[in-house]
């Protein structure tokens, strides 16, 4: 059971890349909260960084004093059975991105850039990105806590997850 | 020996007989890798026959430090400099793993094994 309220916890944010290991060490913290395990942890963690990081070099064109809106939510278990899990919605106001051009690149392809979505999609269940009301991007990553990811049950793979 | 600069996450570079090596610590993230990529160009400009990045005291790195040492990678093919990676905590070495670039890199387990 998670031990953080249903209430979205919700942080402002600068699109500088200073602020990065702050939002590292928190995002880890709430993770820890919903009762992910440390490898899961690190996939939270791992994803969001990759999406602040996508934000600031592509929405904002590395601009450091631009917005960004973080709402960190638990998800509590269905009474159906649905899975408990995290959801983070992160929402800029720079470069709207379209959701067809969004994709993971080949991999084949070495080529530096373009790793972060795949990235992110390695990372959680799922990854959605709408317009945001008034412009921007709205990015909405969740990821399910599974019997496996509770602390102490068997350590799941960090690249375990599917894609959404 | 080079000793680190404030920002970067290159603590050293030192000439070992078997290759020049290039020390890297704590996180590598968008934030540290405009530095680190600016001393990796200066490290590929010194023709070593070898490079190897001990990455043993880094303690988080995502898709900028990988990108960074793609470039590295791609540098030193052109210049048929010998690349190695040692020293990977598991949670650096599954970006690597995450990414495919695993297979991509010498990656050895520790910094002995990248000397030999």
């Amino acid at each position: 059971m998670s031990a953080i309220p249903p209430q979205p916890i919700r942080l402002s944010l600068a699109s500088t890349p200073a602020h990065l290991p702050i939002v590292r060490a928190g995002v880890g913290e709430i993770a820890r909260l919903v009762g992910f395990d440390e490898k899961a942890v690190d996939a939270v963690v791992l994803a969001v960084d990759e999406a602040m990081t996508n934000i600031i070099k592509h929405a904002y064109d590395g601009r450091n004093d631009q917005p960004i809106e973080a709402a960190f939510t638990a998800l509590s278990e269905a009474a159906d059975g649905g899975p408990a899990g995290l959801t983070i919605v992160l929402e800029d106001r720079g470069k709207p991105v379209d959701p067809a051009a969004v994709r993971s690149r080949d991999l084949d392809d070495v080529r530096p850039g373009g790793l972060g979505v795949h990235i992110m999609g390695c990372c959680m269940d799922r990854v959605d990105y709408t317009p945001r009301e008034g412009g921007g991007t709205r990015l909405t990553m969740t990821k399910f806590l599974r019997a496996a990811d509770k602390p102490g049950a068997r350590q799941p793979q960090l690249t375990g997850g599917t894609r959404g | 020996m080079v000793e680190a600069k404030l920002n970067s996450p290159v603590r050293q570079v030192r000439q070992e007989p078997q290759a020049l090596v290039v020390t890297l610590a704590g996180d590598v993230d968008l934030h540290r890798t405009p530095e680190l990529q600016q001393e990796l160009v200066r490290v590929v400009e010194r023709r070593p026959r070898r490079i190897v990045l001990d990455l043993t005291a880094v303690q988080y790195m995502d898709s900028s430090g990988v990108a960074s040492l793609v470039k590295l990678l791609s540098s030193t093919r052109r210049q048929n400099i010998e690349l190695k990676l040692c020293g990977m905590a598991p949670r650096v070495k599954s970006i690597f793993e995450i990414t495919r670039l695993d297979t991509v890199f010498d990656i050895c387990p520790a910094l002995k094994d990248a000397l030999a």
